[in-house]
Parts: C-alpha cells; structure tokens; sequence
C-alpha cells in the first residue's frame, strides 16, 4: 500500500495526539461514515459528493454473477461443467456425491490449471437422468448432509456440555 | 443381480486402512455404487442420519476436539478446508502511518499489527460487519480515495505511543521497562475508536480488542514514539492467513490395534513401550483364559499380557513393527471414516463454531452454485 500524501483514511473525531505536535498530519481526518440515516444531519461537503452513499441495501443483496458453464463438446449425458472460484472443496464433495449416484456412470473433477480459479466436473449418466440432473441432485445432496451434520454437532455438543456439567 | 447386503464384519474390514511396516493398503473409499456386485451403496439419506456420529473429546473457546464419524474423506476435508480459507474474520488490513522513529520499519509493523488476533461482540460480527469492497474507480486520484469505508465494513483502531524517560526510576536501573515510559509497545496499546453505530454493537465487553493483550509490537526508546491509525476489514484465509479463524484445524483417522496373537510377559510391557503412554495396558491373565485351549494363555495365568487401552491416543509411529518378537502378532490400521478433529481458535471466533460455520459456509456454497444450475437454462 503506497503512502498516501492526503491522509483523509482517519475516521472522525481527531485523536488527541494529533493537537499540534506533528508537522505534517494536523489536518484533521475526514469522516467517511454516512449520516445515520437521519435527515437533519446536515452533510459536509465532501460527504455530497460521494456517490457510493446509499449503497447498503445494493451490497447486500448482490448476487454473484454466474459460476457455472457447461463446457463446449457435451452432450445429456455426457457434460463437462466449469466452475469458477471453486476448488478442491467443493470439487472432491461433488464428486463424491454425484459418485453415489446409482444413475451416473462416471464423475470426476479437475482443476486445469493452478493459477485459473476453475474447476471443472465430468459427468456420464446412464439412460434416464441427464449429467445435468445428476448435478442438480448432487448439489441438494450436500446441502442435505450440512444439515444432518449440522444437527448431529448440536447434539453431541449438548450432550458433552451436560456430562462436563453434571 | 440379486440383492445382497455385506455383512457386519465385512464393512468393518472395509473401513480400515491397512499399515505395515512399509507400506499401507486399501486407502480408498469403496462405498459407491458398482463396486461390490448386488449392493446398495447409492445416496441414503436416511442411512447417514443412522450412521453419523460426532462426539466430543474437548470443548474450550480457544479448542475443540470432536470425532466425526460416518463420512467421507472428501466431506470431512472440505470442512477442514472451509475452517482454514473460508470463515470469515476481521483483521487490520490498512495501516496509516503518520509517524513511526521506531528500529522496526514502517513496513514490517503494519505487518505485524496485520497479524494481531482481535475480538468483538459476535453479533456485531456476524450480523453487522459486511464485507467492504474496494470501489472500481479507486485509485482514480484523491477525491475517490477514500470512498466505501463505512461503519459496517471498517473498524478503526488508533496507537500512539512515545517512548520518554522514567524520571521516578531507581538509580543504576538497567530494565528498560523500569528506566522508561513505553518502552514496550503492546497489543493492548491499541485503541478502537468506535464510529456510526459501532457503538450498539461493539462496547463494554464486546468491544473490539485484541484477545491477547500482552502481545508485543515493537521495543522503544526515549524519544521514539510511533503513530498509526489502522482499518480492519472482513477477510478469509485464502486471501491473507491473518484472516482465517483458525490457529490449526486438522484431523487425523483413528488409528487401530490388533493385537492378532497373544503377547505375554515381558514381551507385553516392551509392546506397551512401542506405543504412548496409555493406549497399551497390561493385565493378568486370568485362570479361565488360561484354562482354554488353543488361546495361547496355556499355562500362563497370573503374567501380564497387552491389551489395547485407548488406540485414540496412538500416534501410529509404527515402532511395533520393527520388532521380530511381534511379527504376525498386531495388525495396525486406521478407520477410514472416523476422522478426529483438531480445532484451535485464534480467539475470535469459539473453537466450535468455526465448525458450525464451515458446515453452514458449504451448504450456502451448494445451494448458491444450485440456484443458478436452476436459473441458468438450457
């Protein structure tokens, strides 16, 4: 991080130490808070003019762009699926799950490349169920196991707290 | 195909992974449809509620130890994994340095602040910290510098300190913390300096501090002084290690003894030796079991002979292995699916709930990842 000549970083209420002793630093740090929603806050300058104010609501509710390709050369039953920003963690439970799958002849992943954050699963399914659907279900799957596993935890955190207490 | 269903002694064997004095065997999963001929090994759920288990070994807010038993590799890994890279925590991430005289240079202390473990109270955490995200024009010149901090995605902490002399110190006084004022910056110099509605959140108890308060920033002398003032933003670990949650997580399967052929007498307590404290012990032979033939016991009631104690102890060091008077007498081995956990907070967060987070952090990762698959068309 480069030194930044204007230190405006400082949130509001000037530190004490800054009363006078230093040369360079007492210009007094701005405030990058927005007012607290109430509208009788009257707003400095340098607050009006900075678009990102209302952007709460936005940042929240950002969704991701799309993760997920299905590579060039499939077929039903037979795809390849890219996704992005995943990696060995989500790869090898996928994988995993999908492998159980009585319907899906074959299911592995890979990440091509190291340096691309890519992974990508292969899936074959026999007749009845598309790769798509194998994914579809695997994806439910995991979620399902996080609940059970979540479930079990709290149990068996419970039932030691209580044998630790008693 | 006929249905079959592999008998209770055969899908033990199949969870144990086999280790010689050399080499290891059946490391892989084979719990998948196709490969044993007539049985049903397709997703059931109903099954892993039967099967999993998790107990407890430990449970302290800085470490947690906990079995899971019943899963896959993959599975038990991808939360070890989501622990380490994945839980979010708050860390400094900026530092502006208005004025640093100290020996350590300016570089190497943001450095270290970086790494300082902090706490807060978990709902201001959880619920009301966001992420910040760098706006896409910064860098554009100084108007936009400083846009996107808000009082949901930055805390800002402030040290000042400077080092003078102690005038009240004895003569002939050789400790420096004695002979000046600060001579030792610590973590606990460190001020939050609460802005907007941090204060609702993150006051009296739940004030951000750091969650060790002796941890040592830098060393001083009278007239160096060093003055900084430090964002914390949310990050994971696999942008930067300051982030994640975690000192260690880790696992490791249960291990398992065998002991195949009796080992009795002085041979029992050499075997004990081969392994920690507490995983072999040793009993008496009793008359009955001396009495039976065929048990190897014949004629040694009332000597001692190993028994396995407590295998989670064992580190499988293998030690046994390379003695000839145990040869064919222990079989060592791990569970496949019997994973202990290690879980060591850096403070932030509770031991347990990090694992909490990571189970929750990979069922929203899948459901995401879902959603689209469901938007996406064909």
């Amino acid at each position: 991080m480069p030194r930044a000549k204007t230190k405006k970083a400082a949130p509001e209420e000037p530190a004490a130490s800054e009363a006078g002793d230093d040369v360079v630093m007492n210009e007094p740090p701005e405030s990058h808070q927005p007012a607290v929603e109430d509208a009788n806050d009257e707003e400095d300058a340098s607050m009006a003019d900075q678009p990102a104010e209302e952007e709460e609501p936005v940042y929240e509710e950002e969704e991701d762009e799309l993760r997920i390709r299905v590579l060039p050369g499939s077929t039903d039953h037979a795809a390849s699926f890219e996704f992005l920003n995943e990696g060995h963690t989500l790869g090898n439970v996928l994988r995993y799950v999908i492998m159980k799958n009585p319907d899906v002849e074959f299911c592995a992943y890979a990440i091509p490349h190291p340096s691309e954050a890519k992974m990508n699963v292969r899936i074959q399914t026999y007749e009845g169920v598309t790769a798509r659907q194998a994914l579809e279900k695997g994806l439910r799957d995991v979620q399902d196991l996080c609940d059970i596993v979540t479930d079990k935890f709290l149990e068996a955190r419970t039932e030691y707290s209580n044998k630790m207490s008693s | 195909m006929p249905r079959r269903e592999p008998s209770e002694e055969e899908v033990e064997r199949r969870k144990i992974v086999g280790i010689n004095a050399e080499t290891i065997t059946d490391v892989s999963s084979t719990d998948y449809p196709g490969v044993y001929p007539g049985e049903d090994h397709s997703w059931d759920l109903d099954k892993i509620r039967r099967t999993l288990q998790i107990e407890f070994h430990h449970n302290e807010p800085l470490l947690a130890s906990f079995s899971l038993i019943g899963a896959d590799a993959s599975i038990a890994n991808a939360f070890r994994r989501i622990m380490i890279a994945d839980v979010p925590t708050l860390a400094i991430e900026t530092v502006y340095i208005d004025n640093n005289t100290s020996v350590i240079q300016d570089e190497v202390l943001a450095h270290r602040l970086g790494l300082i473990p902090f706490r807060g109270g978990r709902e201001g955490l959880d619920k009301f910290m966001k992420w910040y995200k760098k706006p896409d024009n910064g860098g554009g010149g100084d108007d936009d510098a400083n846009t996107g901090y808000f009082d949901y995605n930055t805390v800002a902490l402030r040290l000042s300190v400077e080092c003078t002399h102690n005038e009240a110190a004895a003569p002939g006084e050789t400790d420096p913390t004695k002979l000046y004022h600060h001579a030792h910056v610590y973590a606990k110099d460190i001020v939050f300096e609460p802005i907007g509605r941090q204060d609702q959140y993150f006051s009296g108890e739940d004030a951000i501090a750091p969650v060790h308060p002796d941890i040592l920033i830098a060393k001083l002398r009278p007239g160096q002084e060093i003055h900084c003032t430090m964002h914390m933003h949310k990050g994971v670990g696999s942008d930067h290690a300051k982030f994640s949650p975690v000192a260690t997580a880790s696992y490791r399967l249960m291990p398992t003894i065998d002991i195949l052929r009796p080992i009795i007498g002085a041979d029992a307590e050499k075997f004990a030796k081969c392994f920690p404290p507490g995983v072999i012990g040793l009993e008496k032979v009793t008359r009955k079991e001396a009495a039976r033939q065929g048990s190897g016991y014949e004629g040694h009631e009332g000597e001692l002979k190993a028994v396995v104690r407590d295998p989670m102890r064992d580190t499988v060091s293998r030690e046994c292995l390379r003695h000839d008077e145990f040869k064919d007498k222990v079989k060592l081995g791990r569970r496949r699916d019997h994973f202990i956990y290690q879980v060591e907070s850096t403070g932030q967060w509770d031991s347990d709930a990090i694992f909490l987070e990571a189970v929750a952090h990979l069922k929203e990762k899948a459901r995401r990842l879902e959603k689209q698959l469901l938007e996406m068309g064909c």
